[in-house]
């Protein structure tokens, strides 16, 4: 991992583009290797970053390439990637790039499993949007885990300084692994010596965020997308996924399958595919949790929906960061819900009164009525409670916990109400089945 | 000068003292814990001058109007 790498990159400008069409494109390298990709695997296999001057015109041609293919964000809201380059490379001042790689999801694993495996393309992709939008700096965030993914970053780092291959700094940090500390502005306030907690904008950090200079904060797949679309252009890139929604996608797929993990897939996969690839239900499925914690439950009779956007916006869900969980029908669907509104609430970053309040509020009568201890106005209070969340906060936090809540009560409406009725199922008193951290504070903010 | 104001909330520093309902009962509701719920952020021209109240009166200068998006 640490040997140096200073021998010129092999093969010139690497291999010929990588089949655009098999929907295998970020970890074509590990699928063929096994192993994380060193620097000069990596140069071997994409050759160097197409770098040019920052500011120069070849800059306005990146983005340009990616507004052609159309690449979105990969961390979750699927905003546009050129319009977000285009925000910052248009202000005045040297700005600043921001990898987020702090994947506070508990359900998500690929930006540390991509970082991992192909540390480079991520580095690439953001070096090369640096020169897009002007940045003199990078800055490369991780969570504070002991997965020694920092450990690993800061190798791949030095691997580059000794290559003498980037004209802009790259630095590494490692947050607070609080739910909310991956909302862009909480690593901008994080970077700015401040609490790894998110900001009520504005100033939106393209204005004014790190040193109250210009910043591009980025998810680190989508990055990663970028650098392959300066390679090999639009048109490869659009070769797989579907017209509205180009490309591919890390799902991390985790649950009741036989196989959980991370994988690559074009977007507008069905979800019986992902499924399979991730070596099929391990045993008879009643849902998928789409998007994470803060997602949506699909019943199993929708699993042949593609996983893109348009398809799912009519069931009410989104592909959100590529996380899909299986929840078997041996689990009690309101008990396991119960267990993610609690986590959820326990990590509030308790700013905003609606969301200190109302998301415990929430989780105590969800657990409540997993539990099957509801009171008479259970119901009505619940439902009350959960449609005052959205839209009163800093952040989009309390939104996305009481997405969940309304989804499993309305996906899960019989079970609920059997639990008012005739009070727990048999399977509340099983073990979990979706693995949920433990339902504390934060421990640290800074 | 007639354009159309919009209430807004900053909810870090708003800690739910709840005059902004007293003043505009029309567009803002409190919840069981006291924190606004703007019913309506379009301030309607007949009460401008009652948001304009409520705005100056927030404690906390959490209230605002805006006078673009909502």
């Amino acid at each position: 991992m640490n040997s140096p790498t200073t021998a010129p990159p092999t093969g010139g400008h690497g291999a010929p583009p990588p089949d655009g069409s098999s929907g295998v494109r970020l970890l074509a390298g590990w699928y063929a290797t096994g192993r994380p990709a060193t620097l000069a695997d990596h140069l071997g296999r994409y050759g160097p970053p197409p770098v040019t001057a920052a500011g120069g015109p070849a800059s306005a041609g990146l983005i340009e390439a990616v507004e052609a293919a159309g690449l979105t964000g990969r961390g979750g809201a699927g905003f546009p990637t050129a319009r977000k380059l285009r925000a910052v490379a248009d202000r005045r001042r040297r700005a600043v790039v921001v990898v987020n790689a702090v994947e506070s999801e508990p359900a998500s694993r690929k930006d540390r499993f991509l970082l991992a495996v192909a540390p480079h393309l991520v580095l690439d992709g953001a070096v090369l949007a640096a020169g897009a939008v002007g940045a003199d700096t990078v800055h490369v965030c991780l969570p504070r885990d002991p997965s020694g993914g920092y450990r690993r970053l800061d190798a791949a780092l030095e691997e580059r300084r000794r290559a003498g291959l980037d004209r802009v700094r790259l630095l590494p940090h490692a947050l607070p692994h609080a739910y909310v500390s991956s909302e862009s502005t909480s690593l901008v306030r994080w970077l700015g010596g401040g609490p790894a907690r998110p900001q009520g904008s504005p100033p939106r950090s393209h204005e004014r965020g790190v040193d109250r200079r210009p910043t591009l904060v980025s998810n680190a797949e989508t990055l990663a997308h970028l650098a392959l679309i300066a390679r090999y252009g639009p048109d490869w890139f659009r070769r797989s996924g579907t017209r509205e929604e180009p490309g591919t996608l890390l799902v991390t797929v985790s649950g009741a399958v036989v196989s959980p993990g991370v994988l690559e897939a074009a977007s507008g996969t069905p979800l019986t595919t992902l499924l399979d690839r991730a070596g099929g239900p391990a045993e008879p499925l009643r849902a998928v949790l789409l998007g994470g914690f803060a997602g949506t439950w699909l019943p199993a009779e929708h699993l042949r929906t593609p996983l893109a956007r348009r398809d799912l916006a009519p069931l009410g869900a989104a592909p959100g960061a590529g996380v899909v969980v299986a929840l078997p029908r041996s689990a009690c669907p309101l008990t396991e819900t119960a267990r993610m509104l609690a986590y959820l609430a326990a990590h509030s970053a308790r700013q905003c009164g609606p969301c200190r309040l109302g998301l415990p509020a929430v989780a105590e009568d969800f657990a409540a009525l997993a539990a099957g201890r509801a009171d008479p106005v259970l119901w009505s209070r619940l439902s009350h409670r959960v449609a005052l969340l959205p839209d009163r906060g800093a952040c989009r936090h309390p939104d996305g916990a009481a997405r969940l809540a309304a989804s499993a009560l309305h996906a899960f409406a019989d079970d609920v109400d059997r639990h008012l009725t005739e009070g727990p199922c048999p399977a509340a008193h099983e073990p979990p089945r979706i693995p949920v951290p433990p339902a504390t504070p934060p421990e640290a903010w800074r | 000068m007639n354009r159309t104001r919009h209430l807004r909330v900053d909810r870090i520093s708003c800690t739910g003292q709840g005059l902004c309902a007293e003043l505009l009962p029309e567009l803002i509701d409190l919840d069981e814990w006291g924190y606004p719920v703007l019913k309506d952020r379009t301030v309607p021209g007949h009460l401008r001058a009652h948001a304009r109240r409520a705005v100056a009166a927030c404690p906390r200068l959490a209230l605002r109007t805006d006078r673009d998006r909502p």
